[in-house]
């Protein structure tokens, strides 16, 4: 098993406005980027950060070796039950995602 | 040809001053900076206040006002003092006054504001001139009642008539970061297309190039692109760090939606030009039939106390979990019965801190830990109620033993007192726009006396 962490040069996660999150993961060579856009299935994104897979957009940026995703936060930014008010914590948890 | 200098990303970040002075000796035409974002959370918004520290705030924009004396050419900040409020941009027209008068300089000074009465929300709401942008929340009459401050984005449109005035500093309430960026080359005719895109590249100064922490660039615009030159020893741009900044902050990294259009980047072509230097080309601006601008408000969503305590014993380390839900339901219980208070009046929530405290329900590691914090955080109604709450938390946190029988334990409070009052907790309510018949409809353009 590897995790995405392993291959990639770098996860980074933040706010896109207080409503959305955005994550990309820098994947730093053609071979890191071909072997994540396999292996990593929206439905599996979706499913760790237990958000609607419908609500999930994915961008492949084949000239920037960029997987990106951004959806809706599950809470709007600094509401009460926020913990993280600017969404950094979003990528180490998809960093420390085993690929399949 | 129209060559904006950029100090930093936001005024309070800091900016190399060496840099500053190389961008000033090329002779800019305008230098434009942004002094916030809603990155920061609802807070600032919602109380109408900065972020940065007066000081910083003063020291930084001294930099720049002696810079445009230098240069001789406009100085334009958008978002002032964080949030964009009309107080803030007062704020700062306050500090430009006494920076000004101490260094025995004068300058014509514009402000637009951008703050909105609620009268006009609401009766844009009954127009119907109100629509909700995605993941937006319900919104009614009240809720914008509710709010302490809302502010709108102003675009191009707004910066350019302020441009018109002649005003040497521009001190503007909420814009988006790339308006104060796109207005003059737009105003002198080169094509939108580069003139946003090149905008949204620069407006978080060298975060597009190497050393991102140098904040000095410029951006040279002309009708078919725009170049991109970081101004800090050492720092480079690149087609992959001008590119990937479209990543940043962004949900779409091609298509970005301003005040009366969006900028498709989507072909756009990446050059070097040498190790500094890149060229962008090939991106289009398309317009929208209607011009409509983005709402933001905030208002108080309660109250908070909070209290930390820290573990250190290994059994409690090793079931804090169970300790935790005890304490809530004997807490709560507790609270309904001494204040008199519903289980609805208030939440008090503790988040164990070495376990899932950034994740919640979405942690999937399980590590054995020498230690957890417990941040207790309690929101009601009012200050008073929050922190009568938290002082009935306090013995529990303290003392709270996991069976009837063993002796009584203590555990590690960092402070005395261990409860901290938060004050009022603000929540953004509003991810719309709203339509204007003429751009300046919801802005005040003034040239101070």
């Amino acid at each position: 098993m590897t995790q995405i962490r392993e291959i990639a040069v770098k996860v980074r996660s933040k706010n896109a406005g207080p409503f959305w999150v955005t994550i990309d993961i820098f994947c730093g060579s053609d071979t890191a980027f071909d072997q994540i856009v396999k292996s990593l299935s929206t439905d599996r994104v979706a499913s760790l950060f237990q958000c609607d897979v419908g609500e999930i957009k994915r961008f492949e940026i084949a000239s920037l070796s960029v997987v990106k995703f951004s959806f809706p936060r599950p809470h709007t930014q600094g509401a009460i039950s926020d913990r993280d008010m600017h969404g950094a914590a979003w990528a180490p948890l998809l960093a420390e995602l085993d690929l399949n | 040809m129209t060559k904006v200098l950029i100090p930093s990303g936001a005024l309070g970040l800091g900016y190399d001053a060496d840099a500053l002075a190389r961008g000033i000796a090329l002779g800019p035409d305008l230098i434009a900076i942004d002094g916030g974002s809603t990155d920061s959370g609802p807070s600032y918004l919602g109380r109408g206040v900065s972020k940065y520290a007066r000081a910083s705030t003063k020291l930084e924009w001294q930099g720049l006002i002696l810079a445009r004396a230098k240069a001789g050419c406009p100085l334009v900040i958008g978002t002032a003092g964080t949030c964009g409020s009309d107080c803030m941009v007062d704020w700062l027209v306050e500090i430009t006054r006494e920076i000004l008068e101490e260094q025995g300089l004068s300058a014509n000074i514009a402000t637009l504001k951008s703050e909105q009465p609620v009268s006009r929300i609401t009766d844009a709401l009954a127009a119907d001139t109100i629509s909700a942008l995605p993941a937006a929340p319900e919104i009614n009459a009240d809720i914008v009642n509710d709010c302490t401050h809302i502010v709108a984005l102003a675009g191009i449109e707004q910066i350019t008539a302020a441009l018109q005035t002649g005003a040497d500093i521009i001190i503007a309430g909420r814009t988006t970061d790339t308006a104060i960026i796109a207005a003059l080359p737009i105003m002198n005719g080169i094509n939108p297309g580069p003139a946003w895109h090149g905008a949204k590249i620069g407006e978080c100064g060298a975060l597009c190039a190497t050393n991102p922490q140098s904040g000095v660039i410029t951006v040279d615009f002309d009708n078919d692109g725009f170049t991109i030159t970081p101004l800090a020893e050492g720092a480079h741009a690149t087609p992959h760090t001008v590119s990937a900044h479209m990543l940043y902050e962004n949900t779409d990294p091609f298509i970005l939606y301003e005040p009366g259009g969006h900028l498709d980047v989507t072909d756009a072509q990446y050059t070097a030009l040498d190790d500094t230097r890149v060229r962008v080309t090939g991106s289009i601006w398309n317009p929208s039939d209607t011009y409509s601008v983005k709402l933001e408000g905030a208002r108080v969503a309660g109250y908070q106390s909070i209290i930390l305590v820290l573990i250190r014993d290994a059994r409690y380390v090793e079931n804090v979990q169970e300790w935790c839900d005890d304490i809530i339901a004997k807490h709560r219980e507790k609270t309904c019965a001494r204040l008199a208070l519903g289980p609805g009046d208030f939440t008090v929530e503790l988040r164990i801190i070495g376990q899932n405290a950034t994740l919640g329900d979405l942690e999937v590691q399980e590590t054995a830990l020498t230690e957890v914090g417990v941040l207790g955080i309690v929101t009601a109604a009012n200050q008073e109620t929050a922190a009568t709450i938290a002082k009935l938390l306090n013995p529990y946190l303290l003392h709270h033993p996991l069976t009837l029988l063993e002796e009584q334990p203590t555990f590690a409070f960092p402070f005395s007192p261990a409860e901290i009052d938060r004050g009022a907790i603000y929540e953004f309510v509003l991810n719309h726009v709203m339509v204007l018949d003429d751009p300046m409809d919801a802005f005040i353009l003034t040239v101070l006396p």
